[in-house]
């Protein structure tokens, strides 16, 4: 089991982190370290794409908490784009879809941005 | 559901040991996922059940040490999986987190996974032993 992390930057100041594989308490921490990194950078405008995750705990979802967190404090926004039906599950029944904007694709999620 | 799995005629039993440790549980999730498809459990079910077995093993691993092991019992009958996850530590917080109600933003990210376990699963219960350490029990029954 293993993530893929690929960043790449996008129009303005927004870059976009594209995930593939399975996100747990093993593989987290290096996605937590492509978003730190981006926003020790001072990038704070961030879209996290989810369409090739096929997994995510409690453990990448606190990942992702933390990024909007840090991000918010300086103005910024994280978008996700997902479409998996079980992974927009567990942002429903976690309440998280109201904290994260949530999108079918990449356009919409760099659109929404602040 | 899978039509071509035969009803369990009886209770079976499954039994897993991992070193409580990160890179292990992807095994245990997808060990318990495969017991679990012998039952007639849809594949979001399924998914429910990994997810779950795999926040109980997390858990286990924040309060051990990297010799600890985890115990995964599964116990496979004709209508419902129950799967217990025991390791020898004392003192995970479970009672505190409800099944309802939604995630707040405020909450502390451990709770997430405990609430997700209650979320998903059709009966938790879970008992701290000072010898015998601490034993998650989740049911899951197969609908329909």
């Amino acid at each position: 089991m293993d993530i893929k992390v690929n960043v790449r930057e996008s129009e303005g100041d927004a870059y976009v982190v594209d995930l593939t594989g399975e996100i747990d308490v093993y593989t987290s921490p290096k996605v937590k370290d492509a978003i730190s990194e981006l926003i020790d950078q001072e990038h704070y405008n961030l879209v996290i794409n989810l369409e090739k995750v096929r997994y995510i705990d409690s453990t990448g979802l606190g990942v992702l908490i933390g990024g909007l967190k840090r991000v918010r404090e300086h103005g910024g926004s994280v978008n996700l784009v997902c479409t998996n039906p079980q992974i927009k599950k567990i942002f429903d029944i976690t309440g998280l879809v109201k904290i994260f904007g949530i999108f079918d694709d990449e356009q919409g999620a760099m659109k929404a941005l602040v | 559901m899978n039509p071509a799995v035969a009803p369990e005629p009886t209770r079976s039993l499954v039994e897993l040991k991992i070193p409580a440790r990160a890179e292990w549980v992807a095994v245990a999730r997808l060990a318990v996922a495969a017991v679990a498809s012998r039952l007639h459990f849809s594949v979001d079910e399924i998914e429910d059940i990994k997810l779950a077995i795999a926040e109980a093993c997390t858990n286990c691993i924040a309060h051990a040490s990297e010799d600890d092991r985890i115990e995964i019992t599964s116990e496979v009958f004709s209508d419902e999986v129950r799967v217990s996850v025991r390791d020898r530590s004392v003192g995970h917080k479970l009672g505190s987190v409800e099944k309802d109600g939604g995630f707040a933003e405020g909450k502390r990210t451990e709770e997430l996974g405990v609430f997700l376990i209650r979320a998903l699963m059709d009966e938790v219960t879970y008992s701290v032993d000072a010898r015998e350490g601490t034993e998650l029990v989740m049911i899951k029954h197969v609908m329909g």
